[in-house]
């Protein structure tokens, strides 16, 4: 395969879903920011706002065996998956009715039953993480392929480029996708990359393609072909989505007034826009109807999260251990 | 009856760990040639999925058996040196030891971190010659330093068999420690169950690993002139045998700990603090350390003069007994 063949799919299901996707996770993100400035989300959240067509397409080529690591960007890869948009966002509140019972937040969102393996806020480090876990149910005789996303800043740990290493040595049936933003916080990723991203992942003997990240249905094509191989037991596979934060790197960035990216390059990123570019491929009576479904949905979920309790102060470190000392 | 080494009882507790349950698996560097002896004769009865060498890249295999854990497997890996504990204290302590808060206990994380040979090397030097048992303690991690054969075998075994992640420092005096055992009596030892490991009237001496050989010894010393050490093994760092302790100093009401880290914030500066907090004591309670923020040399006479010593410990019991 080669980064040609992956053109866009004809309109069928997976485009609905596909559209319905980018969009549930664009307007979960707005409406999350609108919680955090009266103070419903403290600490503040990493908007994913921009890079939908990546979660939402690697996570659609994916069956439920399937299992994931996240980020500390992690809300897109969390909805994609299958998560509850309600328990996310009573997470992100701290409530006991969150995915994690209010005691991991917006950078650990996790939920088990659906492999989702957390999202991790140290940079690089679930890789090696969904490396080991796809080596372990490769081990148990399951058919388990395991994702890992990342970024453009990973790309320079020293133990993301270890685990490349492991899974590639291994044949491990891990899928690494890196969502180049060009950005990590404020450092260019021309600052801090030499060489290329992909050759890096390809001097380790794996494929390495680098693919519009903004196009829903590149995406899918693309991550379904390195699923399939991943699951074939041919061993790892990384894609290199090109794609772009629309906002700010935290919801903080705008209290601080980072000066890093030029009004036009901002515009010029934002022009490449994947719920529009997917939405373009739905009838206007389709895209209407998705569009209010998710709205209906996102209401519920803000009012399951804001009638949520919040966890009881008496007991902080429950949970701590699975076996009590 | 058969001696059995500190290092053989610890290689038993990895083949029997082994053959009970598929779910463990061993990782590590050279150890399918078993460069430190541990994982001796484990590669041809288990075969190479169970017993994996790994490149050298602590970070990632580290977090590789996190994420195995995660997937409902047992690893346990050996690192050689203890001060790779440092390389991979992120993963140990800022991923697989909050997995299970973080995620509000939906995964766990068992994973079994040992050191074989742990402490001074004999001519080492600065690199290879820490001790950092403290340091799990101080953040939680379930920390485990055995003295004896039996403990290594029963310690190791619960640890492999505990859900969350532990760390067992095999102290490089301990290992060639031998006992009379029954193998058929080797059994697990539970985490956080100290024990007496001789008991006095006078004086608790608390010692992990190697130290307690030395509190021993110096025990049989003292006796001679009329003094009774009771030497007091906690076994596992953290969770710390409270209670244990409690009924020993009930008894003596004298206490001194002998701890080979550094002085600052170390397990003895624990110790003591829990004696402060609960214990009635005649004396006030006295700690023999590595030095502050200590560094060890290599000349073998500064090797020895940083870490804890007899000569220190009996200086200890002494002020404690005379302080009235
Ligand atoms: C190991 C590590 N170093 C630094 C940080 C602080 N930090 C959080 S996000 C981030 C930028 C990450 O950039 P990238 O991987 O490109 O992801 P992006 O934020 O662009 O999605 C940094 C430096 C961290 N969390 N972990």
């Amino acid at each position: 395969m080669t980064a040609d063949d992956l053109g866009r799919t004809g309109p069928d299901a997976v485009t609905v879903d596909l559209y319905r996707a980018v969009r549930l996770i664009r307007r979960f993100e707005e409406r999350a920011i609108e919680f955090v400035r009266p103070g419903e989300i403290v600490g503040g959240i990493h908007p994913y706002l921009g890079q939908e067509a990546i979660a939402a397409a690697v996570c659609a080529a994916l069956t439920s065996a399937d299992v994931i690591t996240s980020t500390h960007r992690g809300h897109g890869h969390v909805l994609a998956r299958g998560a509850d948009p309600g328990r996310l966002l009573a997470e992100l509140m701290g409530r006991e009715t969150g995915l994690n019972k209010g005691r991991g937040g917006s950078m650990h969102a996790a939920d088990f039953s659906l492999g989702i393996l957390g999202a991790n806020a140290i940079v690089g480090a679930a890789a090696s993480i969904a490396t080991g876990a796809a080596w372990a149910y490769r081990q148990q005789g399951r058919d388990t392929v395991a994702v890992a996303f990342f970024g453009d800043g990973a790309m320079n740990e020293g133990m993301l480029l270890e685990a490349l290493n492991l899974a590639a040595l291994w044949r491990v049936p891990v899928v690494f996708v890196c969502e180049n933003n060009g950005y990590a916080t404020t450092m260019p990723v021309e600052s801090a990359v030499a060489g290329s991203i992909t050759a890096r992942a390809r001097a380790f003997g794996m494929p390495a393609f680098t693919i519009d990240g903004q196009d829903p249905e590149t995406v899918f094509k693309a991550s379904t072909a390195a699923v399939a191989r991943a699951r074939s037991g041919k061993g790892p596979m990384f894609l290199e989505c090109l794609t772009y934060r629309f906002d700010a790197h935290h919801t903080f960035e705008h209290r601080a007034r980072l000066d890093y990216r030029s009004p036009d390059e901002v515009a010029a990123g934002r022009s490449r826009d994947p719920v529009a570019i997917q939405g373009a491929r739905l009838s206007d009576d389709e895209r209407a109807a998705v569009d209010s479904q998710i709205e209906t949905a996102l209401d519920a979920a803000a009012e399951f999260a804001l009638g949520s309790a919040h966890p009881d102060p008496a007991d902080p470190l429950k949970y701590l251990y699975a076996v009590m000392p | 009856m058969p001696k059995l080494s500190y290092l053989k009882a610890m290689n038993r507790a990895l083949a029997d760990s082994l053959d009970s349950d598929p779910s463990v698996f061993l990782l590590g560097e050279d150890i399918r040639v078993a460069a430190s002896n541990l994982t001796a004769g484990l590669l041809s009865r288990f075969g190479p999925e169970r017993v994996l060498d790994t490149p050298l890249s602590e970070q990632a295999f580290t977090n590789f058996a996190t994420g195995a854990a995660l997937a409902g497997m047992r690893p346990v890996i050996e690192f050689q040196i203890p001060s790779l504990l440092f390389l991979v204290f992120e993963q140990i302590v800022n991923q697989a030891h909050k997995f299970s808060l973080m995620t509000g206990g939906q995964c766990k994380v068992p994973v079994t971190y040992v050191v074989t040979g742990s402490g001074s090397r004999t001519g080492w030097a600065g690199q290879h010659s820490d001790h950092p048992y403290t340091l799990f303690a101080h953040v939680g991690v379930k920390t485990v330093v055995p003295a004896t054969p039996m403990d290594a075998y029963g310690l190791l075994v619960s640890a492999i068999r505990d859900d969350d992640p532990v760390v067992m420092f095999a102290p490089s005096g301990a290992l060639g420690v031998r006992e009379d055992v029954e193998f058929t009596t080797l059994a697990p030892v539970p985490l956080g169950v100290g024990r007496v490991a001789r008991p006095g009237r006078d004086v608790t001496v608390v010692a992990v690993g190697q130290l307690v050989q030395d509190a021993l010894a110096v025990a049989d010393e003292l006796a001679g002139a009329g003094v009774s050490v009771e030497v007091f093994d906690p076994r596992t760092v953290y969770p710390f045998d409270l209670d244990g302790l409690a009924a020993s100093v009930a008894k003596t009401r004298r206490l001194v700990v002998i701890d080979d880290s550094n002085r600052t914030s170390g397990f003895a500066a624990e110790v003591l603090a829990v004696a402060a907090e609960r214990f009635t004591l005649a004396a006030p309670p006295r700690r023999v350390t590595r030095p502050d923020g200590a560094v060890l040399p290599f000349a073998l006479a500064l090797d020895r003069a940083v870490q804890p010593g007899r000569e220190q410990l009996v200086a200890a019991i002494n002020a404690v007994l005379e302080d009235k």
